[in-house]
């Protein structure tokens, strides 16, 4: 989490000092977006582990998300289970899922648009079969039972759930930070930057890899059992569907892939101006896809790092000079 | 240190490697030789563990190390180089070299003090907050070297670090490597550049349409006349001669 110029710790003060202006503001309407934006800036953190600090670009995290989600939600209405199981089972589903797409798609040495498309076909397969079988509920989704209360991981007060979010997505970030400064994170980057290289040195790239697609598809059954217990009713085109693989990457790629704070930026971002764009022209629905397209073309050739790369380069704290100079 | 044992290897009709045998004894410095296409990369891909030979042993200090992949063969402590280098870009020097020490060095902090005593060893000192891409080819040849040390391997395999370097930069790097090599290394190199190759190795193997042709200490193996005709044709030897002696 090393900021290293003006612009950055303006960026950064801007987003804290939204998320904790939201407390005051005393807006359902408010508070329930940013609910949702935080749900998907965890989404957006599973896809930047794999995407960002592994240049593994998914276009299919949903995969992991929705499994997450219905995992929880069968061990819940199917076997009675309690919600916390279904919890630590959803982000146990994830990574299994994660990690057998990895082991599959990186056995037979897929990458760039090959991995892409690998991982939207899984997500689209594991769409269509949520709709087809009756343990998943089929067409008509699972709805949890209605229980509130905090041993059933359902909270009515907003606030004490956006808070809760707020030390979810904190935690994942500290977790992205730990990952980016160990051996694995350097590992992960070298494999990003040069696979041949990175087997030269003693990287057995497959195994980091497929750990990557573990620990990402953790997070993302994280973000879809938060989902699940938010909403209580999942269907598979809510999880499983493609927005939730493009939100996953468009974050990431708007904010800085391979940074901490760049998907929670970019997603807080994109969704404050979709948000916008729906109170300017109430009239044309969908215009904020419309706008995030224009976004994401831009981000893509301008910012090649991202809001976080671009900020970096406002007001750069001068470097220390060499000890050994 | 490694022997190698009648390695082949074909890519469909194309022989590119046939019965290669090679030694290369702990502490010295051997060269492989040989025009373009001979068949030297390969094999280094093959002893590295990059490609599968189709036949013959690689053995490393005594063990076989057939068939091996490279992050073992690394973690065992030999590593290959790259004819064009491959920093990663995106890093700075100091990260650069210490994605090699990692392999050793489990802890972040210790990884980046052995990089930079690494980079500092190699000269680099100055650069080590620098990223990587702004480095020149001079500088990616010695990160490429830093980055293989900071591995802790003992067995170096040098693919044309001289290559696309000014004479001013060859002289260095050949000390460099000498330095490296009586801290206690082992190098084999595939080289280009005749000087290099002269003042560094004790031996050299020239291989030459995937066969090894001649084996011996450098000085010799230029007046060989199989090794004269490899490079500049059937029947340059002899017309050498005639022209010396007239």
């Amino acid at each position: 989490m090393r900021l290293n110029s003006v612009g950055q710790i303006a960026l950064v003060a801007a987003a804290i000092a939204y998320l904790l202006g939201v407390y005051f503001a005393s807006s359902p309407v408010w508070m329930g977006f940013t609910i949702n934006a935080l749900i998907v800036a965890v989404i957006a953190l599973s896809w930047n582990i794999t995407g960002g600090f592994g240049g593994l670009s998914s276009f299919g995290h949903a995969a992991m998300y929705g499994t997450g989600a219905y995992a929880s939600a069968i061990l819940q209405v199917k076997f009675g289970l309690n919600a916390w199981i279904g919890f630590g089972a959803g982000i146990l589903a994830g990574a299994a899922m994660g990690a057998f797409i990895g082991a599959l798609a990186f056995r037979y040495g897929l990458r760039g648009s090959y991995f892409a498309l690998v991982t939207l076909a899984f997500a689209e397969v594991l769409r269509i079969c949520a709709s087809s079988f009756e343990f998943t509920g089929g067409g008509s989704g699972l709805q949890l039972t209605l229980a509130p209360g905090i041993g059933n991981l359902q909270i009515n007060d907003r606030t004490v759930v956006y808070t809760a979010l707020l030390i979810v997505v904190a935690a994942v970030m500290a977790l992205t930070a730990l990952i980016k400064f160990s051996r694995f994170g350097a590992y992960l980057i070298a494999v990003r930057e040069n696979e041949d290289a990175a087997r030269a040195l003693g990287i057995d790239t497959y195994k980091i890899k497929v750990q990557a697609m573990a620990i990402s598809g953790a997070f993302g059954g994280l973000a879809g059992v938060l989902y699940l217990q938010l909403w209580l009713f999942i269907d598979s085109t809510v999880v499983y569907g493609s927005a939730v693989s493009v939100e996953a990457l468009i974050g990431p790629i708007i904010g800085g892939a391979g940074t901490v704070w760049g998907p929670l930026l970019g997603t807080l971002g994109l969704h404050l101006l979709g948000e916008g764009a729906k109170h300017l022209l109430p009239n044309a629905p969908g215009l904020n896809f419309v706008l995030y397209a224009i976004v994401l073309i831009c981000a893509l050739r301008f910012l090649p790092q991202g809001l976080v790369g671009l900020a970096g380069r406002v007001g750069p704290f001068k470097k220390k000079e060499n000890d050994n100079a | 240190m490694l022997e190698v044992r009648n390695l082949s290897k074909s890519f469909g009709g194309l022989k590119a490697v046939t019965d290669a045998n090679l030694d290369v004894p702990e502490g010295s410095i051997v060269g492989l030789l040989g025009p373009n296409g001979a068949g030297k990369t390969t094999c280094f891909t093959m002893i590295a563990g990059f490609t599968k030979a189709d036949v013959g042993t690689v053995r490393f200090r005594g063990q076989d190390i057939t068939g091996l992949p490279p992050h073992r063969i690394c973690e065992l402590g030999m590593i290959r180089t790259f004819q064009i280098v491959q920093p990663f870009a995106g890093l700075t020097v100091q990260e650069n070299i210490a994605v090699g020490a990692y392999l050793h060095h489990h802890d972040r902090r210790d990884a980046m003090s052995v990089s930079r005593e690494v980079g500092k060893r190699l000269g680099m000192g100055a650069m080590l907050d620098r990223p990587a891409s702004s480095l020149t080819i001079a500088g990616r040849k010695r990160l490429e070297l830093a980055r293989a040390l900071a591995t802790g391997a003992k067995l170096l395999l040098l693919d044309e670090v001289m290559a696309g370097l000014i004479p001013s930069e060859i002289t260095e790097i050949v000390g460099i490597i000498r330095q490296i090599r009586d801290e206690g290394h082992t190098f084999l190199m595939i080289e280009h550049v005749m000087q290099a190759v002269m003042s560094l190795a004790e031996t050299a193997y020239v291989l030459n349409q995937g066969k090894m042709i001649a084996h011996g200490p450098p000085r010799e193996l230029v007046k060989d006349p199989s090794v004269v005709e490899a490079y500049l044709g059937h029947g340059a030897a002899a017309r050498l001669q005639e022209g010396s002696h007239a």
